[in-house]
């Protein structure tokens, strides 16, 4: 298939006004020893029609859409209202760049700044940028803005944060002079205290955690802000599971400083693992300090209100190698998605999406401790994921459940080896009281 | 784009009660004690509260607001703003992906997993590279990890260095990468056809040069004619070639980095591969490597065992994850689309259009604009203001004038070498059609800047709002809405 749009007659005319002979000619900056002496070594072009046999076969090497999940950890599975797939697939928001020309560019000005309005809602912050790559490079984000704030070089980081973004935040700042010092968790799950108190020092830039952490329970975020703010260092807060912020009290109104996470829980498919949106909002003091672009509210020459990029003197583009990041894009259409997913659900309604989560866990919680051999590994209350530990391996008893279709969690062996036998459990909206049950019911017989 | 349509932000046209989703039933008993102890909102403040009818004419008028590439040419230099094909959209949505979960055991995606080793193979062979990792969501984050493998492979020869040389035609990203990586940025001067100059190069490349960053073809759209020589003296002192792939689309098929002496460099699908760009993300920057750089990949990465795709997660001298997952899955699967449906012919016609489409643009538009490098065009070309410019007329009046035509106007001001640029890149996919409105158009207001200057100076005419006072919203920002009190 070709997505040309010349005839012969073009070209010949066209080649004719640039004065080459032939399409070659165009080419003949280009050393000959180096150019291609034949084609490339790509497989034959398909039709569409071949095309999406191609794909189709790939998909039926997916088995894990016949199975029961309770996957999270970072990616989750949640309603999304038609409306969001219907409208973000417009060729209007899929097709533009970046808005440079903000004259033709409004409708996504606009929606940018809405999605601003609503992450400020939902962190409880004055300011907020146009998304960023993930969670994960959100949280590195948000570690190398602290260390420009406080112009110190040590970081703190809870190991309950997820093992993905401690690791992306470790390869972000090494190059840097930041060392990051991690602090364990205690039986409730939440970060040791004690611990804690011990590292933090004069030359902590942050304490970075995550609330909801990975194990699903809630930190005690009033706390780990007064503690980063006595020493003087920013309470960092990440989100990996933005629905949370539905139910539980704004992180900016219990002390954080910046909030970062991920957003694909709104209106975002696990598709995985990518592309999802990182959000990020701080106090208006760090404005200058904030990554990526941001859009603000103006006038036009007629006194009319508009939209455009602004504070670009913080990027790459005017500031270069001195830029508060090297980010150029934004995840526009994931926060797009997110936008009209906030908007669908509204102030009622993802409230209740989020209360569901909570309630439907809890069940979920219960059912599983009652099974013969599992225990809630952690005492510390918990959002829409909870960890269990298992009378034997993980690796034997996921296996017995994929037997029978269901996959019953993520092992968490390659990265807490000293819970023992455990499991991340998550349990969304979209997984029934039957579903729940059946989880409960199969494992007590695999573990018999 | 209908001059009279107005949308309010969604927050001014909320009103309480009002909804456009409803959940079922709580089908759990409902526990009275949930969340005892923990700290809770008591309501979502400020949320909107508005019907299904009502979001969706939002959202349906914001995008009316809209240029897009669907509506007609969109020739952002750099930014390669070509057509997306429709299918790839819904094939990327596959039920089979969309609802594949990143933590699943890798028996259940192994589809997803084959997506990623096709493509890495694909872009190998069409970047002449050992491999590819797939992790960095967008071309700048493809600059860092690129930076980081250099760091990394200089660290195990024993002297990470100091400095990495950069072209000051080169794109932001560039210095500011490098500057995360750790590494102070030294610019090298452009000669006067707007390439590296080779006795710069060779003065500045010193045993202290970790790298040098060569966008190629540059961002003047011309070819780095001397990039083999260029090559050897950078390896000759120890150092890496790191090459900016952002204008791939000049070479696919045509020539390939590996085979010039590239040792790193990253490919944008969003631009290469018609990926679209949706309004400035997501975005993807595979980084292809020789093979001194493979062991410090980013981990995981995928092999293939007995037939079954697993992840190689023993990886003791990777650089380490660059984000979580495996990058930007569904950008991928369309770059694999793309690929797959236009096969080796056709991805070669990819270079050829683009460069055939830039040249043509390029003849027509010479003496009516000033080209301050007269040096070959390959996929794009760089004029500049400065015959408007007697006539007070600036690079900003003539992209603004250009929308009253109903085309997208050219990338402004940039790169920094050329003052008042516009730089304009057709890419392949365009009609003639298409670009004779652009130029006829550009032609049209090179005359009224001579006879009519006002008119210039107040465009656009005929969009939803005038021109926008950007200095204010900078200096006195507004960021988002607030209630009114």
């Amino acid at each position: 298939m070709s997505y040309l749009s010349l005839s012969d007659k073009d070209k010949a005319e066209m080649l004719a006004r640039t004065g080459a002979a032939k399409i070659d000619d165009l080419f003949c900056c280009i050393p000959e020893a180096v150019r291609l002496k034949g084609p490339l070594d790509l497989p034959a072009a398909q039709s569409e029609l071949e095309l999406v046999r191609t794909i189709d076969a790939l998909g039926r090497k997916n088995a894990y859409g016949g199975h029961l999940s309770f996957l999270g950890g970072g990616a989750y599975d949640h309603f999304i209202p038609t409306v969001v797939d219907y409208l973000s697939s417009r060729g209007e928001f899929v097709s533009p760049y970046t808005p440079y020309q903000p004259e033709v560019s409004q409708g996504t000005l606009q929606i940018i700044f809405e999605f601003q309005t609503l992450i400020c809602q939902l962190t409880g912050l004055d300011i907020a940028n146009a998304s960023l790559y993930d969670g994960s490079t959100g949280a590195a984000e948000a570690v190398l803005m602290a260390h420009r704030v406080t112009s110190r070089d040590k970081v703190v980081v809870a190991r309950s944060v997820h093992p993905q973004y401690r690791e992306v935040v470790r390869t972000y700042i090494k190059n840097l002079g930041v060392r990051a010092v991690e602090v364990g968790f205690g039986p409730d799950g939440r970060i040791d205290k004690d611990e804690l108190a011990r590292v933090l020092d004069d030359q902590t830039a942050a304490i970075l955690f995550q609330s909801p952490n990975f194990f699903g329970v809630i930190e005690d975020v009033q706390g780990l802000s007064d503690a980063a703010h006595g020493v003087k260092a920013l309470s960092v807060a990440v989100v990996a599971e933005a629905l949370s912020l539905g139910l539980l009290e704004a992180p900016g109104k219990l002390g954080a400083d910046i909030v970062t996470g991920e957003g694909q829980s709104l209106g975002n498919p696990l598709s995985f693992g990518g592309p999802y949106l990182g959000f990020m909002a701080c106090k208006k003091e760090y404005l200058r300090q904030m990554p990526g672009r941001i859009t603000g509210q103006t006038t036009d020459t007629e006194g009319k209100r508009g939209f455009v990029l602004t504070l670009a003197t913080r990027e790459q583009h005017i500031r270069r190698e001195r830029a508060t990041s090297n980010i150029c894009s934004n995840q526009a259409l994931c926060a797009l998605r997110a936008t009209i997913f906030m908007e669908t659900m509204g102030k009622q309604g993802l409230r209740e999406l989020a209360r569901q989560n909570a309630q439907k866990t809890a069940y979920a919680a219960d059912r599983l401790a009652a099974v013969p051999g599992v225990k809630r590994r952690f005492t510390g209350a918990v959002f829409n994921e909870f960890v269990i530990g298992l009378p034997k391996a993980w690796a034997a008893v996921d296996a017995a459940l994929r037997a029978k279709g269901i996959v019953g969690g993520y092992g968490l062996l390659a990265d807490y080896a000293d819970l023992g036998s455990a499991a991340l459990v998550c349990v969304t909206e979209l997984r029934t009281k039957d579903d729940i049950d059946r989880l409960a019911r199969t494992l007590q017989e695999v573990l018999r | 784009m209908i001059k009279e349509i107005r949308e309010p932000l969604i927050f001014e046209i909320s009103a309480a009660g009002k909804r456009a989703a409803e959940l079922p039933a709580l089908d759990v008993p409902e526990n009275k004690n949930l969340l005892a102890g923990v700290a809770l909102r008591r309501e979502l403040d400020g949320f909107p509260e508005v019907s299904e009818t009502e979001i969706v004419r939002h959202f349906t008028r914001l995008s009316q607001k809209n240029y897009c590439v669907d509506l007609g040419l969109y020739p952002l230099g750099s930014c390669t703003m070509k057509y997306n094909p429709k299918i790839n959209e819904r094939l990327a949505a596959h039920p089979a992906f969309a609802a594949s979960h990143p933590l699943a055991p890798a028996d259940l995606v192994q589809g997803s997993l084959e997506v990623l080793k096709r493509v890495e193979g694909l872009l190998c062979e069409i970047a002449g590279m050992d491999a590819f990792t797939l992790q960095p969501a967008a071309g700048a984050h493809g600059e860092l990890t690129g930076m980081m493998l250099i760091r990394a492979a200089l660290e195990a020869r024993g002297n990470a260095r100091k400095y990495v040389l950069i072209p000051d035609s080169a794109h932001g990203t560039n210095p500011s990468s490098a500057h995360i990586c750790g590494y102070t940025v030294k610019e090298i001067k452009s000669n006067a056809n707007g390439t590296i100059d080779l006795a710069s190069l060779e003065q500045g490349m010193t045993d202290e040069v970790a790298a040098l960053m060569v966008t190629n073809p540059n961002t003047l759209g011309v070819f780095e004619s001397d990039i083999c020589r260029i090559a050897e003296i950078v390896h000759a002192k120890g150092g890496f070639v790191y090459m900016d792939g952002a204008n791939m689309n000049a070479l696919t098929g045509i020539v390939r980095p590996g085979d010039m002496g590239v040792d790193v460099l990253h490919i944008n699908l969003h631009k290469t591969f018609s990926t679209p760009h949706g309004g400035g993300g997501p975005g993807s920057g595979p980084v292809g490597v020789k093979a001194e750089l493979v062991p410090f990949l980013p981990a995981p990465v995928i092999v293939e065992k007995d037939g079954r795709f697993v992840l190689d997660l023993d990886r003791p001298r990777s650089i380490g994850r660059v984000r979580a997952f495996f990058g930007n899955f569904s950008v991928i699967v369309r770059a694999l689309c793309y690929i797959l449906s236009l096969g080796p012919k056709g991805v070669r016609e990819i270079a050829e259009y683009a460069v055939l489409n830039a040249n043509y643009i390029r003849k027509s538009l010479e003496g009516l604009y000033y080209l301050q490098y007269a040096t070959a065009s390959m996929h794009e070309c760089v004029f500049s203001d400065k015959l408007q410019k007697e006539f007070g007329v600036t690079n900003l009046d003539i992209a603004k004038r250009l929308i009253d035509f109903g085309v997208h106007p050219p990338t402004m001001s940039f790169p920094l070498i050329v003052h008042g640029a516009l730089m304009i890149e057709p890419t392949e996919t365009e009609s003639r059609r298409d670009l004779d409105i652009f130029i006829e158009a550009m032609t049209t207001i090179a005359k009224e800047a001579k006879e009519n200057p006002e008119v210039l100076h107040a465009a656009p005419h005929c969009t939803y709002v005038r021109r926008l006072d950007e200095v204010a919203a900078a200096k006195f920002p507004v960021l988002r809405w607030e209630k009114k009190p």
